[in-house]
């Protein structure tokens, strides 16, 4: 875990050294809020060895919660946060039970397709604003407070959920629950013969997981004070899986690594040319070709 | 909701539902036999409109358009599998997924360097103008009725290839037992390249014909790819006949439940929420189906393996 403490370490030193501007801070609040996704897509892929292409959909469900309470003028944390949460971990457990009864090529597009109902529900949300989106009235507040207005205060709110969601993950991980988690990708025949029966576990990892990304939403929500359909578009669930490949299956510190990496790169190429897709597209390839074992593995071997 | 409506929606629903089976084909094919899993297959539909449409506009016929558009798809197929997609085959489905994903974004976004993100307009022939009468004051346009023909020509064509020649043999047994089909001296990276060549083809061949009726626009490729999916899934992954029926079911739910759902909430609620809430039902229906299919049989209507 050495490298993410380094990382977060730097991210809690950021606004002090320099990196104070609104610009720089509304992106790495970005960054931190993907890689928290992140942490709870590893969690799927790295840990139980599920491939989900719908992650985005729970980040966008979480998100729309907050959309649906502000326009109740519902914003205190206390309601707001075990709603986005719940709802993300409702969605994940009702789509997960049918989608965990298959598994490899079929999962994937199981959950592709259930990222795409929820894609499509959002945008025929007329109320909500539909397609065009919801800008929120405010931010999140929390006893009454409106702390997170602060940039610091959001900042620092963001690292410390994310380092939360990274301990908590690694402790999940290495539990008994997780342990059954792991062997049941490994070899699920085993599992079974010990007397485990794998899909149990495999759901309730995807409720959490999908719990973890929605609570994610609610701080995209904030970060962005507004929401679109394209949250949940299947090309953001794309871009996530790619972060934690991008950092490597090998450890759950590459969910961040990954994700800083992506929102780094693609604000770097973002500014050399408008058609950057042009040259992250080939990037995405190469790295899939050719860095197997991801930023983790390059970090080992280094 | 008039009969009348219903019988046009109906044709709308089948129409789409073979230029869905017209993609499908290819990707659950190349599925089958490579157990290589493509999200780039809507970009080969995405290509074959744009190819069509500006091919049309250079040579000022829709006809050398098409017939021009068919082998630059084809190319543009072998090219991506020369380049990227042969050296996936023996990589796990997570890389494939990636991968083919990063196709999509460079493709997506050349499209949209090349011909702008403005939708392309290309013009239906006049020989496939105008309309005809189904019923007494109900006309149906004669294009939509060429592109049913010329879908389900193709897919009779297909059927034949696949279950009646020796190449088709071929790729049957490919799909089931690609080892033993090796073993037994067929050269199976180039059955691999025809197979995955064909069905890039068959794509291109669908975005043309579906050129003039909707918008060439550099995102179109995605809603399509995701429908195919769903279809070879309600199919079964790798069977030619699963995914001729289920993208008929596809077709026809996602249109028909579009626009009967609000009408049908109509007569429960009042007209203003009926309108919200069956726009949002009615494009949730496709992936009700699929997931009310798969709890009931998780490998889809017709198995290939196991």
């Amino acid at each position: 875990m050495r490298a993410a403490l380094v990382v977060l370490a730097a991210l809690a030193a950021a606004p002090f050294i320099g990196f104070g501007e609104g610009y720089v801070l509304t992106l790495l609040a970005r960054a931190m809020i993907l890689a928290m996704a992140a942490v709870s897509l590893w969690l799927l892929v790295g840990g139980a060895g599920m491939v989900s292409l719908g992650h985005a959909a729970m980040l966008g469900i979480g998100a729309y919660a907050v959309v649906v309470l502000d326009d109740a003028r519902i914003t205190d944390a206390l309601v707001v946060v075990p709603v986005a949460m719940g709802a993300a971990a409702l969605f994940a457990l009702v789509t997960g039970a049918v989608a965990i009864r298959t598994s490899g090529v079929h999962f994937i597009m199981i959950t592709l397709a259930f990222g795409q109902m929820a894609f499509f529900t959002t945008a025929s949300l007329a109320a909500y604003g539909g397609d065009d989106g919801y800008t929120l009235y405010g931010r999140t507040t929390i006893g009454g407070q409106r702390w997170l207005e602060n940039r610091l205060v959001f900042h620092f709110l963001c690292l410390g959920l994310l380092a939360l969601a990274l301990a908590g993950g690694q402790m999940l991980l290495a539990s008994r629950f997780g342990r059954v988690l792991r062997a049941a990708r490994e070899n699920p025949l085993r599992v079974q013969a010990v007397g485990f029966s794998p899909y149990p576990y495999r759901l309730i990892a995807y409720g959490i997981a999908g719990a973890i990304a929605g609570l994610a939403g609610v701080l995209m929500a904030n970060a962005a004070e507004f929401v679109a359909p394209s949250y949940l578009a299947w090309q953001r669930s794309g871009d996530l899986l790619f972060m934690v490949i991008l950092g490597g299956l090998g450890s759950l510190q590459g969910a961040v690594l990954g994700a800083l990496a992506f929102v780094l790169l693609e604000e770097w190429l973002g500014h050399l040319t408008e058609h950057w897709r042009l040259i992250f597209g080939p990037l995405l390839v190469l790295s899939v070709l050719f860095l197997r074992g991801g930023l983790v593995g390059v970090l080992r071997r280094g | 909701m008039s009969l009348g409506l219903l019988l046009v929606q109906g044709l709308n629903g089948l129409q789409f539902g073979v230029l869905l089976f017209l993609v499908a084909a290819g990707l659950t094919l190349v599925f089958g036999v490579m157990d290589f899993i493509n999200l780039a297959h809507g970009v080969q539909y995405m290509l074959g409109a744009y190819l069509g449409a500006s091919l049309a506009a250079l040579t000022g016929s829709f006809w050398l358009g098409l017939v021009l558009a068919l082998p630059a798809a084809l190319l543009c197929g072998l090219l991506l599998e020369w380049l990227v997609f042969r050296h996936l085959y023996d990589r796990d489905h997570l890389s494939q997924v990636l991968a083919t994903f990063g196709v999509i974004l460079f493709l997506n976004q050349a499209v949209r360097a090349i011909w702008g993100s403005a939708p392309l307009q290309m013009p239906v022939p006049p020989l496939l103008e105008g309309g005809i009468t189904l019923l007494p004051g109900l006309q149906y346009p004669v294009y939509r009725i060429a592109i049913l023909a010329a879908g389900l020509a193709t897919a009779g064509l297909l059927w034949l290839l696949v279950e009646r020649t020796r190449v088709g043999a071929l790729v049957r047994a490919g799909a089931t037992h690609a080892p033993m089909v090796a073993a037994l001296g067929v050269d199976i990276r180039r059955l691999f390249m025809l197979v995955f060549g064909f069905g890039a083809m068959l794509a291109g061949f669908a975005g043309v014909m579906a050129a003039p009726i909707l918008s060439v626009d550099p995102g179109m490729g995605d809603t399509v790819l995701i429908l195919a999916f769903v279809v070879i899934v309600i199919g079964g992954i790798g069977s030619v006949r699963g995914a001729f029926i289920a993208a008929l079911l596809v077709g026809l739910i996602e249109t028909i439940g579009r626009s009967l759902m609000p009408d049908l909430l109509r007569l429960v609620m009042a007209a203003s929420p009926a309108r919200q809430a069956g726009a949002a039902i009615g494009s949730m229906l496709v992936y009700i189906a699929m997931a009310l299919i798969l709890a009931v049989r998780p490998r889809g209507l017709f198995p290939v393996r196991g």
